[in-house]
């Protein structure tokens, strides 16, 4: 078995003349914390967004865990073990936070809607683990506390939170991190750092797209650099902090003495 | 009979009424919080569940005689052919009409359900004629009285299967994965479809659910009212008027919409003219429109409003 879990070859995607993604090559590693890093507008969400399926690939391949998963429907590709959070948060607003996690776990319960309807034995069994297990992971995040309110009254931060508990209810084989620190405050963000470090522990392989370099820098074991749609280096934090192109594109001199949104 | 003894009346007629608004409402309401699509078939599933169970229940003669049908099945069996019948061509409906067109506008998919219901009002026309046809009551025996007022017992009926459905549905949607990943599929379907949850299969449920919601009100009220051929459309249009009263996407309101929407037509009907009743639930609907567009119960005129074209 390869080390490779996620390869993705020549991807390109454009939105009418614009050429957001041009020839990226990624190659992420089992067990690593990758960061894609680049100034607004370089293509690192819209890397997330063919890579996950969200959106459609123009062209180029995608594999990931042995199967080409280019082109294929965003739940396959999730059931494959690939789940993706957003930027913009995307849970379940009329659910309860509970309940946002449960169906998390969706495919990992195999009742069909003929049997659910009927409740034949083994649902209810089903249902209790399910809930089980949900609870687990708000666990993990701390929200056990909330579990029974609307997933849409929890502030910004626990929304966040939350869909990163149900993302890894999801028992994925990689989890990517669409930007997991905007608009949260530092000590939120410390807390975050923690726990996707625990993450890494739990053996799930993490893709990260993030500004705050402080972040990004400390957590990742490897970084790739996007500029204007291309790859311009990728490394290990130090290989890319020292790249003078990368420096000139976007780091900056001194980087680490600026805001984090540089 | 005092004025009281009366009202006591409509509203129990209106309640009873209003049960089978409340069944196609919520019909109405789960297709549209799945696809984003109002399904003006609704009408039609319970007239084909109505017309399918009287089929297996009792001697008919189909196609202008041609084919006489004689099951005698027992009513159970009946009505579960009848709801069968109306969950099948729900699951068609889905598959060969909506689904093929789902990159469509909604606007589109919905001129799909209207011209479906025009084929399907065709087909039982076909096959049924123009006659009225009845359903015996579920149980026979003397009505009984509240406060005055002549309640039958198929009204009971009516009424008992109307909550256990909305109980059944609320437990459904609360406690079960797939209810559960209906849910999800409304509040959000692009974060649903990433958690593994196929949109394509929640759509076919909803459909499905829909339809057997919309033939258990048929058939319930096939025995109090004949059913035609072409109540179709009037029953849509009233499920219609409840769904947009309870706020659109809300369930509780489309059921509470449906029954109040009865007893103000029993009651105008009763007070006023019986002329008037079907114009009475369309003048309140314009009211409820012009004075608060989300509705009686709903929040706010949000995004799938727009993605509905309304």
């Amino acid at each position: 078995m390869s080390d490779t879990l996620l390869q993705a070859r020549q991807i390109y995607k454009a939105f009418g003349g614009v050429q957001a993604v041009t020839g990226v090559d990624l190659a992420i590693q089992r067990g690593e914390i990758f960061a894609l890093i680049g100034p607004n507008g370089a293509g690192k969400t819209t890397t997330f967004n063919v890579i996950s399926g969200t959106h459609a690939l123009d062209q180029g391949e995608v594999i990931f865990d042995g199967h080409a998963i280019h082109g294929q429907a965003a739940h396959r590709i999730a059931a494959l073990g690939l789940v993706r959070t957003f930027q913009n948060l995307q849970i379940f607003g009329t659910l309860t936070v509970l309940e946002n996690v449960m169906v998390g776990r969706h495919m990992h319960t195999r009742t069909g809607f003929v049997t659910a309807a009927l409740r034949w034995p083994g649902v209810r069994a089903e249902e209790r683990e399910t809930r089980a297990r949900a609870q687990a992971y708000l666990k993990v995040v701390g929200l056990d506390g909330r579990a029974d309110e609307p997933a849409g009254s929890l502030p910004f931060g626990q929304q966040r939170l939350l869909e990163i508990a149900r993302a890894l209810a999801a028992e994925p084989k990689l989890l990517m991190l669409d930007e997991p620190a905007a608009g949260l405050t530092r000590p939120e963000i410390d807390a975050l750092n923690s726990l996707i470090r625990r993450i890494q522990a739990e053996g799930v392989t993490i893709v990260l797209v993030e500004h705050d370099m402080n972040l990004v820098m400390g957590l990742a074991n490897r970084v790739a650099v996007l500029h204007y749609g291309r790859k311009l280096a990728d490394g290990t934090p130090a290989e890319v902090q020292a790249d003078e192109r990368v420096i000139g594109a976007y780091l900056g001199v001194g980087w680490d003495a600026a805001p984090a949104y540089a | 009979m005092t004025l009281l003894e009366q009202l006591a009346q409509y509203i129990v007629s209106g309640i009873t009424l209003g049960s089978i608004y409340a069944l196609i409402a919520l019909g109405f309401v789960t297709i549209y919080n799945v696809t984003g699509i109002i399904n003006f078939s609704q009408g039609e599933f319970a007239v084909v569940g109505a017309f399918v169970a009287i089929t297996a229940a009792q001697k008919v003669s189909l196609f202008r005689g041609q084919a006489a049908v004689g099951l005698e099945w027992p009513l159970p069996a009946a009505i579960l052919a009848g709801v069968i019948a109306a969950v099948l061509i729900g699951a068609l409906l889905y598959r060969a009409g909506i689904q093929p067109a789902r990159n469509a506008s909604p606007l589109s998919q919905i001129v799909v359900t209207i011209g479906a219901s025009i084929a399907l009002r065709g087909l039982v026309l076909l096959a049924w004629g123009t006659d009225p046809y009845r359903l015996d009551p579920f149980s026979a025996g003397k009505p009984l009285r509240l406060l005055g007022a002549v309640v039958t017992r198929q009204s009971v009926w009516v009424m008992g299967l109307t909550v256990v459905t909305v109980v059944g549905l609320y437990l459904f949607f609360r406690f079960t994965l797939t209810g559960r990943a209906l849910r999800a599929s409304s509040a959000n379907p692009g974060a649903a479809r990433l958690m593994g949850i196929n949109i394509q299969r929640m759509g076919l449920l909803a459909f499905v659910l829909s339809a057997g919601l919309g033939a258990l009100g048929g058939i319930v009220i096939a025995p109090i009212t004949f059913m035609t051929y072409d109540r179709g459309l009037m029953l849509a249009l009233k499920g219609f008027v409840a769904m947009i009263l309870g706020g659109l996407t809300s369930p509780v309101g489309a059921v509470i919409a449906g029954i109040a929407l009865g007893v103000i037509e029993s009651l105008a009907a009763g007070l006023l003219s019986s002329g008037y009743k079907d114009a009475f639930s369309f003048v309140v609907l314009f009211v409820v429109l012009l004075v608060r567009l989300g509705g009686l119960l709903g929040a706010r005129r949000g995004p799938a409003l727009e993605r509905a074209g309304l």
